[in-house]
């Protein structure tokens, strides 16, 4: 009797034990997906406790692949017309050789959403601006289609829309005359996915989206075991975005 | 010195109203080829991702820098208190009103939201420089404004010299900050230099008293009334002075750039035309240098300039080699590729990344920049002279040289 009582405690424990250990394995990813999720309501201001940034690993991106700015263009409704010169283009594969070494390095260009982006500084009307969490974005309701901040853009990150656009997704509008850019999938963040679509799509794994606050973020996690580099760190811009590898 | 007597020009003559006309029709193609461009989009010009400023911004800046420096012959008449360019002062801020709006003009109808006007005057983000720039051209508007008055009113002309002072001074700070529309860059190569806002400003002496000369000319001539060589005189011997000194800071900003290593490419590319500038480097040697500066100095520093054709014809050369100046510093400045990955050669790129931007010209950019730009401040010119006193009935000799009388003697002797 007290053995079986014995047993059946015994049995009770390796259970809850298991469902414990369970839990315990499980919940950090269930409470960061609902501290990402529930972070902010709709109608709560953006605070600048998260940073949102990504590391790029050129030595995963493959060569010949565009998948990320496929899945960029598809999910913002970016339409190539076949005029480069003039296209809208959030992100770009470039390749790259090193001038003493030849090595070769295949990259995504993007909007590297600075802490001091030299758009917003020169945006007339304030249109160009930076939110409290690092996501540098165009409000088109008053960007009058000056360029300034083309010209002042260290990466060409950005596009005037030259032509009608059509197809356009609700989370993204645009409009012809204005500027735009990557906008770090700000409607993905913003519903607490936290990832991008060129992230998602990256099946290479070479794109690590993530809060750069968050010393335990994959993205802080890699920033800080590896070495990486931000392009042009001269210009003390501090990107959101980093390169490792190159 | 015979008091001056100011009068409005009759503007009843044929050929009056075929100015007009003419001015009315660049205008009108202006404001024609910009509806065009917002109908289409920006793909119809020259324009693209990497050129995002063409032909219009040539001109408006232009026109804004001459703007500020077609004022400069009224500030040496009211601020340093030369008596000769005093009746030349009206005319000089006219023109230096009408230069701002024709130039204006030209850049709003490029913007890609022109009727966004509003907006970019009442949402102002005061880290910008053009947000200051807003301030500063309005301002200039109201203050240039308010010297007219005081130089035009009799009740008033004892204000002459405060109102002339604070349109100097505010002229100054315009070119500047219109200068600094570039020096701010610290992206671009050609750009991020301190030197550019002052070169703007000795810029604008040299543009705007180029475009004061032929304006002046042609009034006199076209009204037949009488323009003596004392006047022209001084002001061609100026514009000597103004084209030497732009060309002393060209020499200033090329070889500070030429002495850092970083700048050396882009050096090469609008110096040589290596690495595909080609065409900026041909604007530069023989637009703006030869053309624009070096023919003119010669015939200006010469017995040629005692013939009024030949001064005329510097004036215009003058011109031409400002707004090839402007071509070489906007359009081959932007052309130069960005340095995004120092010490990496790009081997393929989405878009065009290390290699130079092509750029060529469409015609609804020119006639929008030319027509819309050059009509709005030269109708403006016109309309002002006719309707208010601002030229005086005659600017001979015996009229407005102090030392008319000296000179003539010594000429004799």
């Amino acid at each position: 009797m007290s053995e079986n009582m014995t047993d059946q405690s015994r049995r009770s424990f390796i259970k809850k034990a298991a469902t414990g250990s369970a839990i315990a394995t499980i919940a950090p990813g269930v409470v960061l997906y609902n501290v990402a999720q529930a972070s902010r309501d709709p109608g709560e201001a953006v605070t600048d406790k998260v940073r949102w940034g990504m590391l790029i690993d050129a030595n995963k991106c493959a060569d010949g692949c565009t998948d990320c700015v496929t899945a960029c263009h598809e999910e913002n409704g970016v339409h190539q017309l076949g005029r480069p010169a003039t296209d809208a283009q959030w992100i770009r594969k470039v390749t790259l050789r090193d001038k003493q070494t030849g090595k070769e390095y295949g990259i995504p260009m993007l909007c590297q959403h600075c802490e001091h982006p030299p758009c917003v500084d020169v945006c007339p009307t304030g249109a160009s601006f930076k939110r409290a969490d690092g996501i540098v974005l165009v409000d088109k309701h008053i960007c009058i289609g000056c360029r300034y901040c083309m010209m002042a853009c260290p990466y060409k990150a950005r596009s005037f829309i030259h032509e009608d656009v059509t197809d356009q997704r609700d989370h993204a509008p645009r409009g012809k005359g204005t500027v735009e850019s990557c906008t770090f999938c700000v409607h993905k963040v913003d519903a607490g996915e936290g990832t991008t679509a060129c992230v998602e799509a990256c099946t290479h794994n070479a794109l690590i989206f993530g809060d750069l606050n968050d010393p335990d973020s994959e993205v802080s996690r890699e920033l800080n075991n590896y070495p990486s580099r931000q392009l042009r760190a001269d210009l003390r811009l501090n990107q959101g975005v980093r390169y490792r590898n190159i | 010195m015979k008091p001056i007597t100011y009068t409005q020009i009759e503007g009843k003559s044929t050929g009056y109203w075929a100015l007009l006309g003419v001015l009315g029709a660049m205008i009108l193609a202006g404001f024609s080829a910009s509806m065009y461009m917002e109908h289409h989009g920006h793909h119809v010009t020259g324009m693209t991702n990497q050129i995002v400023w063409g032909m219009p911004h040539i001109f408006a800046v232009y026109l804004i820098v001459a703007a500020s420096g077609a004022l400069n012959v009224a500030s040496i008449a009211s601020v340093f208190s030369k008596k000769a360019y005093k009746p030349l002062a009206p005319l000089s801020a006219l023109l230096s009103l009408a230069l701002l709006a024709g130039g204006l003009a030209v850049l709003v109808l490029d913007l890609g939201r022109p009727d966004r006007l509003i907006i970019a005057m009442t949402e102002l983000n005061l880290k910008s420089i053009f947000a200051w720039n807003q301030l500063l051209y309005n301002g200039f508007f109201v203050i240039v404004g308010i010297y007219v008055w005081m130089m035009l009113e009799k009740k008033m002309n004892k204000y002459t010299r405060i109102a002339g002072t604070a349109a100097f001074i505010w002229r100054l700070i315009l070119t500047t900050g219109t200068g600094s529309i570039f020096g701010f860059l610290v992206a671009r190569q050609a750009y991020d230099a301190a030197i550019l806002a002052p070169m703007f400003i000795i810029m604008s002496f040299s543009a705007g008293l180029a475009i004061y000369i032929l304006v002046l000319m042609a009034a006199y001539k076209w009204t037949g009334r009488e323009l003596g060589d004392s006047v022209l005189r001084r002001l061609k011997n100026l514009l000597s002075v103004f084209v030497s000194a732009v060309l002393y800071f060209v020499l200033a900003y090329h070889l500070t750039n030429l002495y850092a290593a970083e700048h050396h490419s882009v050096e090469a590319f609008i110096l040589l035309g290596s690495n595909g500038g080609g065409q900026y480097s041909a604007v530069f040697w023989w637009l703006q240098i030869l053309l624009g500066s070096v023919v003119p100095l010669a015939i200006l520093f010469t017995s040629l300039s005692k013939q009024r054709l030949m001064i005329g014809i510097a004036s215009a050369l003058v011109i031409i080699g400002g707004l090839a100046q402007m071509y070489v510093i906007i359009i081959g400045g932007q052309a130069f590729p960005l340095e995004v990955f120092p010490g990496m050669e790009v081997i393929s790129s989405g878009f065009m990344d290390g290699v130079p931007a092509a750029y060529s010209a469409s015609f609804p950019e020119i006639v929008l920049g030319f027509g819309m730009g050059f009509g709005v401040a030269l109708i403006m010119v016109v309309i002002g002279v006719t309707v208010l006193r601002f030229l005086p009935q005659s600017l001979a000799d015996e009229v407005v040289d102090p030392h008319y009388v000296a000179e003539s003697a010594e000429a004799a002797a």
